[in-house]
């Protein structure tokens, strides 16, 4: 019997099987666990149990937001006591144009502690939702990084060295 | 070319999650109430538009061993491209983007390897141009759910 969210050998198959583009084929999983070599029974079973322990975050889709009107993002980057960031993360979260929310470590001349990737059509959409966020929080130190380029965007591949 | 009612649809659909079943895109397409075929077309077609970065999964790092950073870099304006180029060419750097502030350059790292990480970031904390580093680890990831409602 496996441990309870621990990898083992044939879940690195399978997550290095699944990094690379899932097919779009009547039945993707079947022609996934070929590859690797197991039934597709196995497969479903272990994608589930990967989802359920978060192994797995998402099995899905990324648009390229760009493209689909979303032109416009910015790293913001917040002060918040610590006693208060479970609540002010909880609040920031709940918009869906706020897609990441994460506390980070400060240095001795950058005090931001909570990071949001804020999403809008303009600069100005976001620099709007940045405003609604302080007003929700009440956090008012805040600084929004617009992006002007994207060097480099691609997914990790995990277990290629083994 | 644009996207109609219907391929917004399919696209908030897709982002929600793939089912694991046998035939998760009939699953879908009998949501939407068409054909497996159509759903099946009209995704490659979409994808090759470019509509679609990534189908496929996305693995939660840490659990996999794996620890993530967010590194800041201060560089001569000058020297931007340069350096950015530089960043592109670690596999484990994921994400490289260029953003407006003293903080030019913002990259993740992701690696099974404190050496290896210690070493990506002595060479391009020496690179030419770059004035200083910041390493944002961080503790806790509240949300990562990168979903665009199309309407």
């Amino acid at each position: 019997m496996k441990v309870q969210g621990a990898i083992d050998d044939m879940d690195k198959r399978i997550i290095r099987a699944l990094q690379g583009d899932f097919p779009i084929v009547s039945q993707p999983y079947k022609q996934i666990a070929e590859e690797i070599g197991i039934d597709e029974e196995t497969l479903l079973r272990r994608l589930n149990s990967m989802k359920e322990t978060g192994v797995l975050r998402k099995m899905g889709a990324v648009l390229r937001h760009f493209d689909v009107g979303y032109r416009a993002n910015a790293l913001g980057v917040w002060i918040v006591a610590p006693e208060h960031m479970d609540e002010v993360a909880e609040k920031m979260c709940a918009h869906p144009e706020v897609t990441h929310c994460y506390d980070r470590n400060t240095t001795p001349d950058w005090p931001y502690n909570f990071y949001t990737m804020l999403h809008g059509r303009t600069e100005k959409d976001c620099i709007e939702l940045a405003r609604q966020l302080s007003e929700e929080t009440g956090i008012k130190n805040y600084q929004l990084q617009f992006t002007e380029k994207e060097w480099k965007k691609t997914s990790m591949k995990y277990f290629m060295e083994e | 070319m644009e996207l109609t009612a219907f391929d917004k649809d399919l696209l908030n659909l897709l982002q929600g999650g793939i089912q694991f079943t046998a035939k998760p895109y009939e699953a879908m397409a009998s949501q939407l109430g068409v054909a497996e075929e159509v759903v099946l077309t009209r995704l490659r077609e979409l994808k090759a538009a470019g509509y679609i970065r990534k189908i496929g999964a996305f693995f939660n790092s840490d659990q996999l061993g794996y620890s993530g950073t967010l590194v800041a870099v201060r560089v001569v304006p000058e020297y931007l491209a340069e350096v950015a180029e530089k960043i592109n060419e670690y596999p484990e750097i994921t994400h490289n983007y260029q953003r407006r502030g003293d903080y030019g350059l913002w990259f993740t790292l992701i690696t099974n390897n404190t050496d290896r990480r210690k070493k990506i970031l002595g060479e391009i904390q020496s690179q030419r141009g770059v004035l200083s580093m910041m390493d944002l680890y961080s503790q806790k990831k509240y949300k990562i759910d990168v979903r665009f409602n199309l309407k």
